[in-house]
């Protein structure tokens, strides 16, 4: 088990309970999703595997490790964040290089290079973020966290802010990523239908206290191709995870 | 150019030349004294006569004014870089910082000139100390105020405090750092005249300052406002200079 959490509890400064009695086991590999609306503990629970969160209670571990700890002894976890987040005076190399900058590994930048043609934006090396589009933001942002090869990828309503086109293409895009490697993902959205095109499993969360509501399976086959949006199977899982949801809105 | 620009141009160039030809108009038709107020023709003819004097009296306090600038904008940073470091160094003296802004520049320009001396060094203090409050309030404020999501990022890459400081909070307070430097440079140029009020420099070089008072002491009015014109003209060039240089910079950064 690569992630493994039981009665993982978390409550902020002024008593609001974020998270309560979190269970999760997840494997190496697996593309998982977390769905739900706003406020119900989605981000926090990223940012609490990912180390930037403390004062959790319960059990949770990153490798066998506390997700702090994991993260000091390298262990590779990336973020991607809501907005693409890149540094605005950094053109879009020096914003993928980041990462490899701050850990001081001498990467070639080949590599570098080699990443930036998989997410096509090979000739946009040297364009600063205000240049690109909301997509081509986002391909750098997934970029950067893929350049430090990592073994789970965190993603935090990273396509939120996308039209329904250039999501439905990232989509396809971070799926060919996903499967041609070999990390694990878990991936936070409000897009019942982007959770279940992507993921093995969608968990549903309910708010106030944020809390797993229902694990729903996903046991459709990869690649998974643009018309699989169309097929009954999928229009049934979606409708499964959109009714879910409703039962657990208040 | 296009059609709306050069109306944009237009316009206020139009504008000067009405307000001009009435100015001219009302000292002719109520024939008042040029010692109140002198046409536009006899302040040209002064500003002819005078000019010698009034472009070595311009570099002068541009001199001033920039060299003020410069020392405010150094001192500025150092300052709001400590601040940033240190809650403590930032909570026991912005208080006092805060003086630098509400002191009355005018009342402290003459004590300054008897600690410092009837000279140049004197000039360039008094334009400091006015143009230094907005560097250390918009330095300080670039150099900490970095977004939640930034700082996640380089807190998940195991960011050193070194690295934090010279790839995130420094490039992030470039733009505060340049809207400090416009309100300051022009602030300066306030700073180096107020200075030369009370300094006055030798006989031979002075600044606009110095110019005013003398001129309006003797009551050589059309020469008061050729000065005045031309203390304008230096406040307008240093916030062009400034844009010009800020807009270069921030290329970069504007998103």
């Amino acid at each position: 088990m690569l992630i493994e959490a039981s009665d993982l509890n978390m409550i902020f400064e002024g008593g609001i309970q974020a998270l309560k009695g979190i269970e999760l086991s997840i494997q190496r590999g697996e593309f998982v999703s977390f769905v739900g609306s706003s406020g119900c503990g989605k981000s926090t629970l990223l940012r609490i595997l990912a180390g930037l969160q403390h004062g959790y209670s319960g059990e949770l571990t990153l490798a066998g490790m506390a997700p702090l700890d994991a993260r000091q002894a390298r262990h590779n976890v990336s973020f991607v964040f809501q907005e693409a987040n890149l540094l605005p005076w950094r053109d879009v190399l020096g914003n993928v290089k980041l990462p490899l900058e701050l850990r001081q590994d001498p990467r070639m930048d080949s590599e570098v290079s080699d990443l930036l043609d998989l997410v096509g934006l090979r000739e946009f090396a040297n364009a600063f973020p205000r240049q690109l589009s909301g997509g081509m933001k986002m391909r750098a942002s997934l970029a950067r966290a893929l350049v430090t090869r990592p073994e789970l990828l965190l993603m935090d309503e990273p396509f939120g802010a996308l039209d329904e086109l250039t999501r439905q293409r990232l989509n396809e895009e971070l799926l060919e990523l996903w499967e041609r490697d070999e990390w694990t993902c878990l991936f936070v959205t409000h897009n019942v239908f982007e959770a279940v095109f992507m993921s093995q499993r969608v968990f549903v969360m309910k708010p106030r206290p944020g809390s797993i509501a229902a694990e729903i399976e996903i046991p459709l086959d990869y690649p998974r191709l643009p018309e699989l949006r169309a097929s009954p199977e999928f229009a049934r899982l979606a409708g499964e995870v959109s009714a879910a949801l409703r039962e657990h809105s208040e | 150019m296009k059609k709306t620009r050069l109306i944009e141009f237009l316009a206020p160039v139009f504008l000067l030349c009405v307000v001009i030809l009435l100015w001219h108009l009302v000292t002719v038709a109520f024939s008042i004294q040029p010692f109140l107020l002198p046409g536009p023709g006899a302040v040209l003819d002064s500003a002819q006569a005078n000019l010698r004097t009034l472009v070595s009296a311009t570099l002068m306090t541009a001199a001033g004014a920039l060299g003020g600038f410069l020392v405010s904008f150094l001192l500025g940073s150092v300052i709001a870089f400590l601040f940033s470091q240190s809650r403590i160094i930032q909570y026991s003296f912005y208080p006092y910082a805060i003086f630098l802004q509400t002191v009355p520049i005018v009342a402290i320009a003459p004590l300054i000139v008897i600690w410092c001396g009837t000279g140049f060094q004197s000039v360039i203090m008094v334009a400091m100390i006015i143009s230094l409050f907005p560097i250390i309030t918009n330095g300080t404020a670039g150099l900490t105020n970095v977004s939640q999501q930034q700082a996640d990022l380089f807190s998940l890459y195991n960011a050193s405090r070194w690295q934090i400081l010279w790839k995130l909070r420094l490039p992030n307070s470039v733009p505060n750092f340049v809207t400090g430097a416009k309100i300051s440079s022009g602030l300066s140029v306030i700073g180096a005249i107020i200075g030369e009020f009370f300094v006055g420099y030798g006989t031979k070089n002075f600044g606009l300052g110095y110019l005013i008072t003398m001129t309006s002491g003797q009551l050589k009015t059309p020469y008061l406002f050729a000065t005045i014109i031309c203390s304008t003209l230096l406040g307008v060039f240093i916030f062009l200079l400034i844009n010009l240089i800020a807009s270069r910079i921030l290329k970069r950064w504007q998103e």
